[in-house]
């Protein structure tokens, strides 16, 4: 492989450095056309609905507006002085964080621990289970919302009825503001669980079978295995997975808007609930106000994966000096 | 389970014993698959009932009589119809336009040197992590302003054009592995630069073809933000996951009818995923390898 690679870059590194005959400079031109040709499609793509937008809401966070046709008035920070003011707002952020701090840890470790058993050859019927614990990944979200709104329904939903046969009274998870966060994580945790189980699986693949049998030759039980082959061998997965998965986290819209709506009591809205409220179910929008909100959450989002890249990197060099 | 002919009474159960911690795991991980799947066996179940029964049944999962006139409410009424045609409409256009913009940006970013080729792929990268939540703003003025907000076509490029940096990554990654020896072959053979790609490259990238159209066929299909915000206007343009909102909010009474919907709503993905889920499974996989 690696030697099928080599003349790649040789191409590459040697090509501007030989003398430009006018013939292979037209050539290079030429090529160079169809290039910019290929990438066409996604230069406008990729330009109108991701690039444009993030320039975007920096401008509409300048400026009052309260509607699609309504006319803009420049008013410079006001609008995030006003988020900044809104305690609903920090509720929104606090939500979102606490969100990530219990789904998160849930969702990676819990499907580390399930893949390593799932990779044993030994397991009976693995693929079954993994089909099995993959199948809510497929569904989709906005409809198991709703799903689950029915299964968790207080007066004679299923959940309900078991908690019943341990007698504990009628306990409505999502409609008391203490239990709803928790159940939505959990439900959260249940839907794309599988997923994370599918990273770890393949990360599990990575690590070469003759490793496990020459250490075994040399006498190293299950446990000695774990703790010194395929531990070291996953933490650079740890980060992809990591990053992955938290990124995810701020993603609930789907399921928080199908199943609670943010509410009771503002209790699970996420940031783009608050978003959403602002900008497309408030009678009257503003507009402004929602972007400089989307703005903030820009940021956390940035600041969270960067600090996470930053630990991990920090955390990587420290072990190598040890 | 483990108990051979020939062996002796003592190895016969050594060996069910040395077995035994994997079957007590194999127990509990198959009460927790019961678990895992549950609530989409409480959902048919539910969809074939009275309301009545629902309210009073327990934990029942066998109806007293199938009523499939909850399903004929669902498709009907409900418009389930409607949405479910809109959602295949919308899929299939969103995975077409996603594959093939990404396979040719990825192919000459992966393949190519040219200027500016580091801006393009580092701009890519800064935006990998870009919240929907985010941009919907401005997605919403700039389709409005094209005519694009009131019909399916734009909102699929709104779709298209999002979040598919990993794909384009994806396709550079493996095209960058490809040998030289492939191009030097076309070229000798009188192959211009597109010719090379669609009859060379193209082919030999099936796999990760396959990779990001499950992906994007997964996250299209289960698309809900920017279809809820696109059909505000226009209920005709909603798709399974809007219109289900959508009879939750007309019909909160209609129990049996909303399971219903939500059966007829996931049924095809999951039907999909059944005699796919090794690409499925493949492609999930896929994306953290590489």
């Amino acid at each position: 492989m690696a030697t099928q690679v080599m003349p790649v870059r040789e191409i590459r590194t040697a090509a501007p450095a030989a003398p430009p005959s006018p013939a292979r400079r037209r050539r290079e031109r030429k090529r160079n056309l169809w290039i910019y040709a290929f990438l066409l499609p996604t230069f406008i793509l990729y330009g109108m609905y991701t690039l444009y937008p993030i320039v975007a809401s920096y401008w509409y966070s300048l400026v009052e507006w309260n509607g699609f046709s309504a006319d803009q008035r420049f008013v410079g920070l006001d609008n995030y002085e006003a988020v900044l003011a809104d305690p609903l707002f920090w509720s929104s952020v606090r939500v979102t964080l606490l969100f990530m701090l219990i789904v998160a840890p849930l969702r990676v470790f819990g499907a580390f621990a399930l893949a390593i058993l799932l990779n044993s050859p030994r397991l009976p019927f693995s693929s079954f289970f993994r089909t099995a614990y993959f199948l809510p990944v497929v569904t989709t979200t906005a409809i198991v919302g709703v799903v689950m709104r029915f299964i968790l329904d207080p007066a004679s939903g299923p959940v309900a009825s078991v908690l019943q046969l341990f007698g504990l009274g009628p306990v409505d998870l999502l409609g008391s503001s203490s239990t709803a966060l928790l159940t939505a994580g959990v439900i959260y945790v249940w839907k794309f669980f599988g997923i994370t189980m599918i990273y770890w699986l393949a990360a599990l693949q990575t690590i070469p079978k003759d490793l496990y049998e020459a250490a075994r030759i040399d006498g190293a039980g299950a446990l000695k295995l774990f703790r010194h082959i395929t531990l070291p061998l996953l933490i650079p997965f740890l980060l992809i997975i990591s990053v992955l998965t938290i990124e995810d986290c701020f993603h609930a819209f789907d399921l928080m808007q199908s199943m609670t709506a943010g509410g009771p009591f503002f209790s699970t809205e996420i940031i783009e609930i608050y978003i959403y409220r602002w900008a497309f179910a408030a009678t009257i929008p503003q507009l402004g106000f929602a972007s400089a909100a989307a703005v903030l959450f820009g940021i956390i989002v940035l600041v969270v994966v960067i600090a996470q890249v930053w630990a991990t990197m920090v955390s990587r060099r420290l072990r190598a000096r040890a | 389970m483990s108990a051979t002919t020939a062996s002796t009474g003592s190895r016969t159960w050594s060996r069910l014993r040395s077995r035994m911690p994997w079957w007590v795991l194999v127990l509990l991980l198959t009460v927790l698959a019961f678990i895992w799947v549950f609530p989409f066996i409480w959902m048919v179940s539910a969809s074939l009932k009275t309301s009545a029964e629902i309210f009073g049944g327990g934990l029942n999962l066998i109806p007293e009589t199938l009523q499939w006139e909850n399903y004929v409410r669902a498709w009907q009424d409900g418009n389930f119809r409607v949405y479910l045609l809109n959602t295949v409409i919308v899929t299939v256009a969103t995975v077409a336009i996603v594959v093939a913009r990404c396979a040719l940006a990825g192919y000459v970013l992966g393949r190519y040197r040219f200027p500016g080729s580091r801006l393009v792929i580092g701009i890519l990268v800064a935006t990998l992590f870009v919240p929907t939540g985010y941009t919907i703003i401005p997605i919403v003025k700039i389709s409005l302003e094209l005519g694009l907000l009131d019909q399916l076509g734009g909102m699929i490029l709104a779709l298209a054009g999002g979040a598919n940096v990993a794909a384009i990554l994806i396709y550079a990654g493996y095209f960058r592995g490809m040998p030289a020896e492939l191009e030097e072959a076309a070229i000798v053979d009188g192959a211009g630069f597109l010719r090379t790609f669609a009859r060379i490259m193209l082919p030999l990238s099936m796999p990760v073809t396959a990779t990001v159209g499950i992906l994007t066929f997964l996250f299209t299909w289960n698309a809900f933000f920017l279809p809820l915000v696109f059909s505000f206007s226009n209920p005709a343009l909603r798709t399974v996951s809007v219109g289900m909102q959508a009879f939750v909010g007309e019909n909160s009474t209609d129990w049996p009818g909303m399971a219903a919907a939500g059966v007829i709503s996931l049924l095809p993905i999951v039907v999909l995923f059944a005699f796919m889920q090794r690409y499925f499974i493949e492609g999930i996989a896929g994306a953290v390898k590489s």
